[in-house]
């Protein structure tokens, strides 16, 4: 495997705005080339202040931020060669598409013919070659961003910069967009940077991601290694959907839950007595019946009956919330609906659920 | 639908004691001074219902005419001063922090507490040959005789520019007030440096209230006659003061009505083309 550059640099950024709110704390992260990285987390959690700082609208009170080795704090916003596409677009109104994306290398000062073939090959990239002389309030929401997105793709910037661009759009233009961001991402080979508070979206879309919560990274790395090992119940509650068992630390391989010991897999050095929590995702937990082969039951380390409080149809899946002795809030656990006999999962039903123990995360924080 | 039916009902009795008040006193006196304008005057001030169009060919006198054309000239000026002066300080108000815009918008207003006689009075006393001003000068070591800055175009176009200023800035103001803040940041994050971000794209979006302010202002200062008469005295005089004296003096009712209807006309006019502007900028936001 080749060696993996690192583009941007985050070196200990702070950003504290009078003396008690600190919206950024001491975040240290290193963005790849060529990669899609998502900064995920609830509204406030300083990830659009992070975003700020690296385009140039704000100044870090602390830390240093590194592009291809050279600390860019310093530079002005209209200095750095990172662009970013806002929000709400932020189409200039007094002028038409084509202008609006030429904006940008007229500033660059390079010759017309430049601009005019680059303008060209990004309205066709974008699909927006009809719509070249519009004004942006002729648009639709779709139209608009993608006008945005070829505004700040035209630059070629080393790294761009995307705040919730999705946003503003419906379920299904957004999911449209998402492969659709993507695929221009693969194709421009340009570093993208997406905030958002959509955890799906992080998922779908980012090669790696970083969740953030009060201006700290809880956690970083893929979609996948982020949602099977969570590293606090923050992270296991804000990504996807999560079972948790709060309980003590029994020994090496078990966790005492309401006075029922579980089976977790072995760790050693762990320290006993200590306050843990389970987390289990709906779709690692099984459905154990008399027509479940003997193999599978037996591979189930741990077993808990309890009653279907409410069974909720999603078309792919089904959801059960089921009411056991281990928690007060029901366990969610997932049954794909081809699994599904109507006669079984009825509201009020008992159910015998299972899990095998390397299922089971455990977290101490 | 009844309710919306009721609603149209309702929009129509409120609007009735409005209109029919700008109906009565208005629209009406309007119609009057036409009327006027298109009959002869009356051997002792009166007026003769016999249909002419000597008035309007009389405004077109080189005298009349080259009067008109000063007062437009003094009220072009007056704009574009109160323009210049008027749009950096608009500017500072709508970049300044929020919570902090209501007070200076409060200050730019406060002249409006006084009388605009007194205000106008206080030029007087600053310009005259015995006025502040000269006084100052004196101090500094000036030695010549006394300047007269009063009773010049100059004096006038400042006692406009002066009075009318409250009105350009609000009118800017609420232009650039309405422009969304990550525009700026938008050309920033472009490349683009500050000048550049004024010129390509706040500027162009300004231009609405630039226009508005220039309308008000122009307006207000081409029909001005007390600015005139106070601070340009015999020298200056504009379009307001003939019309004036036309109706009170010269009691050549007709003949003012004329030239009260030319500037009408005018004003119209530059109200017609702020308005198609407003809109197409209306079209090109968001």
């Amino acid at each position: 495997m080749s060696e993996v550059k690192n583009v941007l640099v985050l070196d200990k950024v702070s950003k504290s705005y009078g003396e008690n709110l600190l919206a950024v704390d001491n975040v240290s992260l290193s963005i790849r080339e060529n990669e899609f990285f998502a900064l995920l987390g609830p509204s406030g959690c300083g990830k659009t202040t992070l975003l700020r700082m690296l385009a140039g609208f704000e100044t870090p009170s602390g830390g240093c931020i590194y592009l291809d080795g050279t600390d860019i704090s310093p530079l002005p916003a209209n200095k750095r060669p990172l662009n970013l596409m806002f929000q709400s677009y932020a189409l200039f109104p007094n002028m038409t598409v084509r202008k609006n994306i030429a904006y940008g290398l007229e500033m660059e000062k390079l010759p017309a013919a430049e601009i005019r073939q680059r303008v060209d090959e990004v309205l066709a990239t974008a699909q927006l070659g009809e719509l070249a002389e519009r004004k942006p309030d002729q648009l639709s929401g779709g139209q608009r961003q993608r006008v945005a997105l070829a505004r700040a793709l035209v630059k070629r910037p080393r790294v761009l910069l995307l705040d919730e661009p999705l946003g503003a759009l419906d379920k299904k233009l957004r999911e449209k967009m998402q492969l659709e961001l993507k695929r221009l991402q693969h194709e421009s080979g340009i570093t993208f940077i997406i905030v958002t508070h959509d955890q799906e979206e992080a998922l779908v879309m980012s090669d790696r991601m970083a969740v953030l919560d009060g201006g700290k990274v809880c956690q970083c790395g893929s979609p996948a290694e982020l949602y099977e090992n969570p590293n606090s119940r923050f992270v296991a509650n804000f990504i996807g959907v999560s079972n948790i068992l709060e309980g003590v630390r029994e020994s090496d391989n078990s966790v005492m839950v309401r006075n029922r010991a579980l089976t977790v897999e072995s760790a050693v050095g762990e320290i006993r007595g200590q306050a843990v929590a389970l987390v289990i995702r709906p779709e690692r937990l099984q459905v154990l019946s008399s027509a479940t082969p003997l193999a599978e039951e037996q591979a189930c380390a741990n077993r808990v009956d309890g009653q279907i409080v409410e069974v909720a149809y999603h078309g792919l899946d089904t959801n059960l919330h089921v009411q056991t002795a281990l928690s007060d809030k029901p366990l969610i656990v997932r049954v794909p609906s081809s699994q599904f006999e109507y006669a079984q999962f009825e509201q009020g039903a008992s159910i015998r659920l299972g899990w095998q123990a390397r299922h089971a995360r455990v977290l101490t924080r | 639908m009844s309710s919306l039916h009721a609603d149209r009902k309702l929009s129509a009795w409120l609007l009735t004691p409005g209109l029919g008040w700008l109906a009565l006193f208005l629209v009406l006196p309007c119609l009057l001074v036409l009327v006027y304008s298109f009959v002869e005057r009356g051997a002792y001030g009166g007026i003769e219902w016999t249909f002419t169009l000597e008035n309007y060919q009389r405004a077109f006198d080189p005298l009349y005419l080259g009067i008109l054309l000063k007062s437009a000239k003094i009220a072009a000026l007056a704009t574009l001063f109160a323009v210049l002066i008027g749009y950096p300080a608009a500017y500072a108000i709508a970049r300044a922090p929020r919570h902090r815009q209501p007070v200076y918008l409060f200050l730019v207003m406060l002249p409006f507490w006084s009388n605009y006689l007194i205000r106008t009075y206080a030029w007087i006393v600053l310009l005259n040959r015995e006025g502040l001003l000269n006084k100052l000068a004196a101090t500094l070591g000036y030695s010549g005789d006394p300047i007269s800055l009063l009773y010049t175009e100059s004096s006038v176009v400042l006692g406009l520019v002066y009075n009318y200023i409250p009105f350009v800035i609000l009118a800017i103001y609420s232009s650039l007030s309405r422009i969304n803040g990550e525009l700026w940041e938008a050309s920033r994050d472009l490349g683009a440096s500050g000048w550049m971000t004024f010129r390509r794209v706040i500027l162009p979006l300004s231009v609405p209230g630039i226009a508005a302010g220039s309308v008000f202002v122009f307006v207000l200062s081409i029909g001005n006659f007390i600015t005139a008469d106070l601070l340009g005295g015999k020298q200056v005089q504009m379009v307001g003061n003939l019309i004036y004296a036309q109706f009170l003096t010269a009691r050549d009712w007709p003949f003012g009505s004329a030239l009260s209807f030319i500037l009408i006309a005018i004003m119209l006019l530059l109200l017609f083309v702020q308005a198609l502007l407003a809109r197409r900028a209306a079209e090109g936001k968001a």
